[in-house]
């Protein structure tokens, strides 16, 4: 049995009993790292001196019998648009390529707190958008269970690198789907938590309103464990909630009894492979034999949610994307004449082609006469589907779906085809649009790639989609099964 | 509503993006299938609908009017392509 099968608890007791050493933990996770990640191309940035450097520090703390941290000694990994003081953070993109944050992002402080360590930087689409890590402006990650397939997106270093066992767990970032979809594709645990509920300072912002950051573990019990240390109000970002935060870790009775379960109908319909609906299906009937009721139910604006959603995510992305014109930071194109054009050239250089897609359709659907038609009236589109969710919630405690329509396609299968990429976050869409928690969890295969069931709860109601998830784990395998690699 | 090449040139110069001959042509066909798609939202009546601007009915934050340490001048170059005396250099802005 490899170290990464063991569950975080496991390995604190074993930190605990001397059976092991942080720096065995970290030496694990570089030999793995060594080992799969030429095919799997997780990393974008490794750290294996300041990993090495932090395990000695831990075991001399440990050696001590000093206090140890909830994530004391586990090896983790960090989506590369989240700021890591002095560790380069290109956000998969050529214009940050030599990038060096001269501040830690309050997870990472947090992570710091907690005692993880931190092994590098992980792949993803440039500046988050994408759902396949196709991209990446340096190379594409791909999937552990079939090196042929996309990992997911944008997320895809961070669902990789976990599925893999090259690290412990990692964070990920989650706009429209970013850490629920790749979680689905590699076969492991994804959690977006409630907007606000994790600082996102720090966070490369991509579209500030519905970005948030969070775990992607092996199981449900660490994801907890993550929330659990990177939760809580931060007045350094000003969308913080400043809201209590449960023990979620109590939270894991096992105990579904009762439990009122929503499935929209829209979420089981037309553009969901049959496979996927039969996962979900027999999901259900395992929820169902320990004692949670469920209910067909609707979220009648569903059809609505990607076109909406591509309306605010890029005029959100073309305005914070403004702030890379090659002056402060940042690649400056060497050959321009005036300023207006070190920024028209900069800009041209440094951005991928799907980034430039969404700048242009973001300056458009805010420029002047358009901005009515089609910002405004998806902000109010949003209003619809936030209303759906607050009426399925007044009666049911989740709400219960797939979390992608089919599993993971083909590198360059999509790549020249943005609208249907676009449709392969029907799922995860609404549920960002509404701020909601969601979770991502193996529930079956296909053709040999896993499949993520979703399930999702009201806003600061991480406790209870935990609970349903873990529930669910404990009476299935398919979050042991691991890629042969 | 159809968007031409010209109106891709128009955002494009307002986004502060170059575009090649080629990338203009993708671009006006995927923008124009993805705005149509967008159409789909015009069947919806939201007349007496408000935006949704912010999920959480957050009220504003406010804080202390307190002086805080900033960044270093070191901190702040670090990143810079360009410096000379402390301070980030840009073409000539005046003629």
């Amino acid at each position: 049995m490899s170290l990464f099968d063991l569950k975080l608890q496991e390995v604190h007791n074993r930190l605990r009993d001397k059976e092991l050493s942080v720096t065995d933990l970290v030496e694990a996770s570089i030999g793995r790292i060594g080992e799969v990640d030429s095919k799997v191309k997780a990393f974008l940035t490794l750290d294996e001196e300041g990993a090495r450097a932090a395990a000695l520090i831990m075991d001399k703390q440990l050696a001590n019998g000093g206090e140890r941290g909830l994530l004391f000694g586990l090896p983790a990994g960090v989506k590369d648009n989240i700021s890591t003081e002095g560790l380069r953070t290109t956000c998969g993109s050529q214009f940050l390529k030599n990038f060096t944050p001269v501040y830690d992002a309050t997870v990472v402080n947090k992570l710091r707190s907690a005692q993880s360590v931190t092994m590098g930087k992980l792949n993803m689409d440039e500046f988050a958008m994408g759902g396949s890590n196709e991209n990446s402006s340096f190379f594409p990650t791909h999937n552990p269970w079939n090196l042929d397939y996309v990992p997911g997106g944008s997320s895809g270093g961070s669902a990789a690198a976990v599925a893999a066992g090259e690290v412990y767990f990692s964070l990920g970032s989650d706009t429209g789907g970013s850490i629920r979809q790749p979680a689905a594709y590699c076969g492991v645990v994804g959690l977006k938590p409630t907007y606000g509920l994790v600082s996102r300072f720090g966070l490369v912002a991509f579209a500030s309103s519905l970005d948030q950051i969070g775990p992607i573990t092996k199981n449900v019990e660490d994801s907890a464990y993550v929330l659990q240390s990177i939760a809580g109000y931060d007045p350094m970002d000003s969308t913080s909630a400043n809201v209590e935060i449960p023990d979620y870790l109590s939270a894991l009775t096992g105990d579904v009894k009762g439990l009122k379960i929503g499935v929209p109908k829209e979420y089981l319909g037309q553009g969901i492979d049959p496979k996927v609906k039969e996962s979900v299906l027999s999901a259900l009937k395992v929820l169902e034999s320990l004692g949670a009721v469920w209910e067909e139910v609707s979220l009648p604006h569903t059809e609505y949610a990607v076109a909406a959603y591509y309306l605010l995510a890029s005029s959100e992305a073309s305005s914070n994307l403004a702030r890379f014109d090659g002056v402060r930071y940042g690649e400056r194109a060497t050959d321009a004449g005036n300023l207006l054009e070190l920024y028209h050239k900069s800009r041209s250089q440094g951005f991928g082609s799907e980034v430039k897609r969404r700048i242009m359709l973001g300056t458009y659907a805010l420029s002047s006469g358009y901005y009515d038609a089609y910002y405004l009236k998806a902000q109010k589109v949003r209003t619809l589907i936030k209303q759906d969710f607050d009426e399925v919630f007044a009666k049911y405690d989740v709400i219960i779906g797939p979390t992608s329509p089919t599993a993971a396609f083909k590198l360059g299968e999509q790549v020249d085809d943005p609208l249907t990429m676009y449709l392969n976050d029907i799922v995860t869409i609404p549920v960002s649009l509404a701020g909601v928690p969601a979770v991502s969890v193996p529930c079956g295969f296909a053709d040999g790639l896993p499949l993520g069931l979703q399930i999702i709860g009201k806003a600061f109601d991480e406790s209870t989609v935990l609970r349903v998830a873990h529930a669910f784990e404990q009476h299935t395998d398919y979050h042991k099964e691991r890629p042969q690699l | 509503m159809s968007i031409t090449g010209k109106d891709v040139e128009k955002v494009a110069a307002l986004a502060r993006l170059d575009l090649e001959e080629e990338e203009k042509e993708k671009f006006t066909v995927q923008l124009n299938a993805i705005l149509k798609y967008a159409e789909k939202l015009g069947e919806l009546d939201t007349e007496n609908v408000d935006p949704t601007s912010h999920v959480l009915q957050l009220t504003n934050v406010m804080r202390e009017d307190i002086t805080r340490e900033s960044l270093t001048i070191d901190k702040v170059l670090l990143n810079a392509p360009d410096e000379e005396d402390g301070q980030i250099k840009v073409p000539a802005v005046l003629e």
